[in-house]
């Protein structure tokens, strides 16, 4: 498959009264034509971060890129001028954000905010781009586009909006769709409906997504790989049965653990004790170990090293070290684990 | 629309028919007399000009009198300080030297403000930003007199440039009482634009508009500038309205014949009728300039639309 971006021992740090926040302390993923990648983890993981460091949309007085390369289309995103970001920006990379209630402008009519990138990106004039805007709203499943072309977005409920945005980070085609938590601010029949939309749309125009949520419901529903971010890292990653079937990553156990299932009515919901951790001075070894049961000594010590576990799958945790000596997962991991072949507890097919 | 602005003049003239009310009470409450020299004049020669005023009547048939007057646009005549000429025509010919001088010192002000807010803003924490607040620091706090002053030395009387004070040289009169009363909207504008500004730039939708690919440009005039003007409008008004009708104190030391200075001397010789319909005049003003920024406030913020009730 072709890689169409690549992320290389990213580090950035931020500049704060406090200190330098290391944010993303080496991160690492590639991603290919036409797949989505799900970018997981709690608040302050990175994955923010990551995302809009490759959009380049952080505080330029307060971020700073420490190491590494964000390839795309043979440049270096993260050594290019402002001046040549604009032109990727909107055009062959996009993003949608979290909050559609406050994404849009209050005071430019919502067709002019569409038309905006077109009339940016592509050589064409203001009515083929109102046509175009007109076919996008459509495509988003706007009823009436030609009329709502020129209302505000006050006049529209946070879904209607939502896919306005959608349609706006859809104007060019883009080759990459970064989508940071699209449905969080949306209840949940909404939430549905949007991320079938962007399911379809992604199919309709051929692009890779890159979707961030804590959500890990949403992430079984539209991802094809997973990648879980813990203190600046990634932790974990692989595909999503890989991630949901035979997780190695202490956290990974941790957040799987953490999410409602329909079979355990009456037990007690698992949360991961403890705090995320201090970024402004991390911690030496695995960032997780000081709320991880399965700590070693060595995981105060040093950072582990990413271990394959199959030629998709990595987790950087010295659990998977030949040394290290052979730990039980939550209950709850091992039973998701028994329906995995090639994971140790494997139990063959159900019939 | 039309059925709002018509709800807004009915208020406007029920706000207007209580200020006229309480301002002739409280008139009539000061001590003193609008008749000059009162004290010399017999039992009877006073009786013949309180008769010719309507001095003479009973509080509430004056009340009454001064009120239907208003209705038809009478103000009445001035009885002291212009000797019998209507006052209307008193406020009106006093009216063209506040009003250019306003006029011309609030656009000079809000457009130079509003620049050097936005400048500051975009170059936050820069020189240029520190050197665009100290300016405004010094537009609200050194009091308009002082700049007056250090205008008329240097511009009218060190350089010659511009005619140090009077009302003979047409424009040319005109420009450093202009400056002068600039000094305050141009610190406030600066001030406001600059806080909302900053504020703006950091909200969700000039991250989106970045992320089309807008330049910085684009970003602060097409998306961010219509959003930081709207607490600005807020106080614009009321001082549009303070400064178009005349700063007495830019009025006294330039020597423009002007309504701000024709008001303080009327309520020095206790000119009833003058102080009453320039009190009027001013009112009307500012409840119109009121209802325009409101009107405006719908033309910038689409989500503050005007109607009737609902629609």
């Amino acid at each position: 498959m072709e890689k169409i971006l690549q992320v290389k021992d990213l580090e950035l740090s931020f500049h704060t009264y406090g200190g330098e926040v290391k944010a993303i302390r080496g991160v690492n993923f590639d991603l290919y034509k036409g797949e989505t990648l799900a970018i997981v983890g709690e608040s302050g993981s990175g994955k923010s971060v990551t995302t809009k460091s490759i959009m380049r949309l952080l505080p330029e007085e307060s971020a700073e890129f420490k190491n590494g390369e964000i390839l795309f289309g043979g440049r270096d995103l993260t050594k290019l001028s402002d001046k040549e970001m604009q032109k990727i920006r909107g055009k062959d990379i996009s993003m949608i954000f979290q909050d559609p209630m406050t994404s849009l402008n209050p005071t430019m009519p919502v067709g002019r905010q569409i038309t905006e990138p077109i009339l940016k990106h592509q050589n064409i004039n203001k009515d083929e781009a109102k046509k175009l805007a007109i076919d996008l709203l459509r495509l988003v499943g706007m009823p009436k586009p030609e009329l709502r072309m020129k209302q505000y977005p006050h006049q529209f409920s946070g879904g209607q909006r939502q896919r306005i945005v959608i349609a706006i980070a859809l104007a060019c085609n883009p080759q990459i769709l970064i989508a940071d938590e699209p449905t969080t601010a949306l209840d949940v029949t909404i939430q549905a409906q949007i991320l079938e939309l962007m399911k379809d749309l992604q199919k309709k125009i051929d692009t890779s997504i890159i979707f961030i949520t804590h959500d890990l419901g949403v992430v079984a529903n539209v991802a094809d790989r997973v990648a879980v971010m813990y203190g600046g890292k990634i932790v974990e990653i692989g595909t999503v049965d890989e991630i949901f079937y035979n997780p190695q990553h202490p956290y990974t156990w941790g957040l799987l653990s953490s999410m409602p299932s329909m079979d355990a009515e009456d037990a007690k919901l698992y949360a991961i004790p403890g705090t995320p951790p201090d970024l402004l001075n991390p911690p030496k070894g695995d960032a997780f170990a000081l709320r991880s049961e399965y700590a070693m000594k060595i995981d105060m010590e040093q950072p582990p090293p990413f271990f394959k576990v199959s030629d998709t799958h990595m987790a950087a945790t010295w659990l998977l070290h030949p040394e290290a000596p052979a730990v039980e997962p939550p209950e709850m991991v091992i039973e998701r684990m028994k329906k995995f072949p090639g994971s140790r507890y494997y139990e063959g097919s159900a019939n | 629309m039309a059925r709002y602005i018509g709800k807004r003049l009915i208020y406007m003239f029920i706000t207007l028919a209580l200020i006229a009310t309480f301002t002739f009470f409280l008139m009539k409450i000061l001590p003193g007399s609008p008749i000059a020299s009162a004290d010399k004049l017999s039992p009877e020669q006073r009786a013949v000009v309180e008769a010719r005023y309507g001095l003479d009547q009973p509080l509430p048939v004056q009340y009454f009198d001064y009120m239907f007057g208003l209705l038809k646009g009478d103000l009445g005549i001035s009885i002291n300080q212009f000797k019998g000429a209507n006052v209307t025509d008193v406020i009106l010919s006093r009216m063209g030297p506040s009003a250019q001088i306003g006029f011309q010192g609030m656009l000079l002000g809000t457009v130079l403000g509003i620049l050097f807010g936005m400048v500051a803003a975009l170059r936050q924490n820069t020189w240029v930003d520190y050197g665009s607040t100290i300016v405004a620091i010094i537009g609200i706090s050194i009091p308009s007199f002082v700049f007056a002053s250090m205008l008329q030395y240097w511009f009218g009387l060190k350089w010659d440039l511009f005619p140090v004070a009077l009302w003979k040289d047409g424009f040319m009169s005109s420009v450093l009482p202009s400056i002068a009363l600039a000094m305050f909207p141009l610190a406030t504008a600066a001030r406001f634009i600059r806080t909302e500004m900053i504020e703006v730039l950091g909200s969700d939708y000039i991250t989106l508009a970045k992320a089309k690919g807008a330049s910085g440009s684009e970003i602060a005039f097409k998306h961010a500038f219509r959003n930081a003007l709207i607490p600005l409008i807020t106080v614009l008004g009321p001082m549009a309205v303070s400064i178009l009708t005349g700063s007495l104190v830019v009025e006294q030391i330039f020597a423009i014949p002007g309504i701000g200075e024709q008001f303080v001397k009327s309520i020095m010789v206790n000119d009833f009728s003058i102080i009453m319909g320039t009190t009027i005049f001013f009112s009307v003003f500012l409840i119109v300039v009121i209802l325009i920024v409101d009107i405006l406030y719908g033309v910038i913020d689409p989500r503050i639309r005007l109607s009737g009730g609902k629609n």
